[in-house]
């Protein structure tokens, strides 16, 4: 029997290990950027899983973040403030945070698991092994294509998501809550500053990195059968959740405070 | 035990790196505490037919990984015609491997690709071909092994046999000097197994490859085979040829061979 002490010595060592080899694979994957032309195709199949195939997605999930926004703003608000503020509210609160993080969420949780999924498969039935034997690099092959794509893909998708959440916000608030097109248009137009769209840009592209590799990283370290797939795809959707969140604190602080600040 | 007293076979090699085919030394491996692969030492001449023959669990599979360094020694060294490579560079290790094939125990074929994709895979990365030339080099290999007529369709779509022999038409599309097949007839029928035992053949004849053959159907060893390997506690512990194995008078490699459980290889 090993104490609990040793277990946990053990484990906070497995996680070192674990974040090492991450940075390792991070690091292989961006020495086989240059070979990116010659893996084109493969890299727009997989541009194309991420954001068409998030598309209804990205789509009902943005519509309804933009409408409860607009509700609880105007919950906040009414009494308070000026509802010439709405739009504004509405705007940059889904411009530098809920765009971003939730299209990170809900895209990530997605791809991420079948990232996992699929090269964990691979892994245990030894379809790596077998890229390997006829000499093509599993990295270059698989690693890179969805790397790409997600790390291009998310901004995309978040200014998609951006775009329908505040037209949504916009139709809820003149159809439902009493606000007028022209008292929501001041506010959205008046305080609006690019660098809120581009710093929650900014951070949807670390954050499509954080899925790819997790996605990837899970899904290559597989172990064992059917089991360990499963057990590969639950630690990605959870490390890329875990990860997002994290990294958004640390992103928004060095954002809004250094950069933009 | 019984091995302890025969003498273990001689697998020393003066020059390694000047002897033409396949030289392990002292290679061990550890798997989770359990010692898979222990000092092994083992030699393949080229041209040969070499099947190694060892209880399940044994790390046969662990073996062929570890000729193409699919896995890394913990310890010891590979040779292949004079290169070492274990301390082979990546681009080093990708020329050479493109010169083996291998058929793997569970087929491994790519499951979002057809078969014929599959088979010509290889030769799209590093071949200057058309997309036509490729089908019909996948096609050519397809018949090779008795599989025409299922190009376009999914692995999923076949049983495990036919799985088993376009993972082989994948193996042999490169043209490769040496091909590793681990227990190529293994769920096989009858007719199926012998069909690729010919096939083994002959690739070996026409082709000169150097093969090396993990299974466990000994009908199929003593076909194909020029010598017989026993690995057994992680260690090549007899290798005879062919001609004289059936009077062996190794006890372990005997009860093998007769499919006996008892004798000096326990079973519990
Ligand atoms: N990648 C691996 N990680 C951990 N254990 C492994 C690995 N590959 C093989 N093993 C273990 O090594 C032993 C030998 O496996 P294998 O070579 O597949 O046997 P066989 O002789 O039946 O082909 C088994 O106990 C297996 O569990
Ligand atoms: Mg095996």
């Amino acid at each position: 029997m090993k104490s609990i002490a040793q277990n946990t010595g053990t484990k906070v060592l497995d996680s070192f290990v674990t974040v090492g080899t991450g940075w390792l694979l991070f690091i292989a994957i961006l020495k086989q950027i240059p070979y990116s032309w010659k893996m084109r195709r493969e890299i727009l199949e997989q541009m194309h899983v991420v954001l068409i195939g998030s598309m209804p997605l990205v789509l009902t999930t943005s519509i309804f973040i933009g409408a409860v926004t607009a509700v609880q703003g105007v919950y906040q608000m009414e009494g308070y403030v000026p509802m010439k503020f709405l739009g504004s509210g509405v705007s940059r609160s889904i411009f530098i945070e809920l765009g971003p993080v939730i299209v990170a969420l809900v895209v990530g949780g997605r791809i991420c698991a079948s990232y996992a999924a699929e090269l964990g498969t691979m892994k245990v039935t030894e379809q790596i092994d077998a890229l390997e034997m006829l000499a093509i690099d599993p990295i270059r092959y698989l690693a890179l294509p969805r790397f790409l794509a997600t790390l291009l893909m998310l901004p995309v998708a978040t200014v998609f998501a951006d775009f329908f959440a505040v037209f949504s916000g916009f139709a809820v608030s003149v159809l439902t809550l009493d606000v007028t097109i022209s008292t929501f248009n001041e506010g959205l137009f008046m305080l609006f500053k690019s660098s809120d769209l581009f710093s929650g840009l900014i951070k949807s592209v670390f954050f499509g990195g954080i899925i790819g590799m997790s996605g990837i990283f899970f899904g290559i370290n597989t172990r064992g059968g059917a089991e360990g797939v499963g057990q590969a795809t639950m630690m990605a959707v959870v490390g890329t959740c875990l990860s997002v969140l994290i990294a958004d604190y640390f992103l928004a602080t060095f954002l809004f405070q250094l950069v933009f600040g | 035990m019984t091995e302890n007293s025969f003498p273990m076979p001689d697998f020393s090699v003066a020059d390694p790196s000047a002897t033409s085919g396949i030289v392990m030394q002292s290679v061990c491996k550890t798997f989770q505490n359990k010692k898979i692969l222990d000092e092994l030492d083992f030699v393949i001449d080229r041209g040969e037919t070499v099947v190694i023959v060892g209880r399940s669990g044994e790390g046969k599979s662990v073996l062929l990984k570890h000729i193409v360094k699919l896995l890394t020694p913990d310890s010891g060294k590979v040779w292949i015609d004079g290169q070492e490579m274990t301390s082979m560079g990546h681009g080093d290790l990708y020329e050479l491997r493109k010169r083996f094939g291998m058929l793997f125990q569970g087929a491994a074929l790519f499951d979002s690709m057809t078969i014929s994709e599959n088979v010509g895979l290889g030769l799209l990365e590093h071949f200057n071909m058309t997309d036509a030339e490729i089908r019909d080099r996948a096609s050519e290999c397809l018949a090779m092994v008795g599989l025409s007529g299922v190009e376009n369709k999914l692995p999923s779509e076949l049983s495990g046999g036919m799985k088993k022999r376009a993972g082989l038409a994948r193996a042999i599309a490169m043209k490769p000097e040496y091909i590793l097949y681990d227990e190529p007839t293994t769920g096989l029928d009858p007719i199926t197994a012998d069909a690729i035992n010919d096939l083994i053949l002959k690739l070996q004849n026409e082709l000169n490859v150097t093969s090396i053959v993990v299974t466990h159907d000994m009908e199929s060893a003593f076909k194909i085979g020029d010598r017989i390997a026993m690995l057994s506690g992680g260690k090549i512990i007899h290798s005879e040829k062919i001609s004289t194995i059936r009077e062996t008078s190794h006890p372990a490699v005997r009860q093998f061979i007769n499919g006996s459980a008892s004798g000096p290889l326990s079973v519990f």
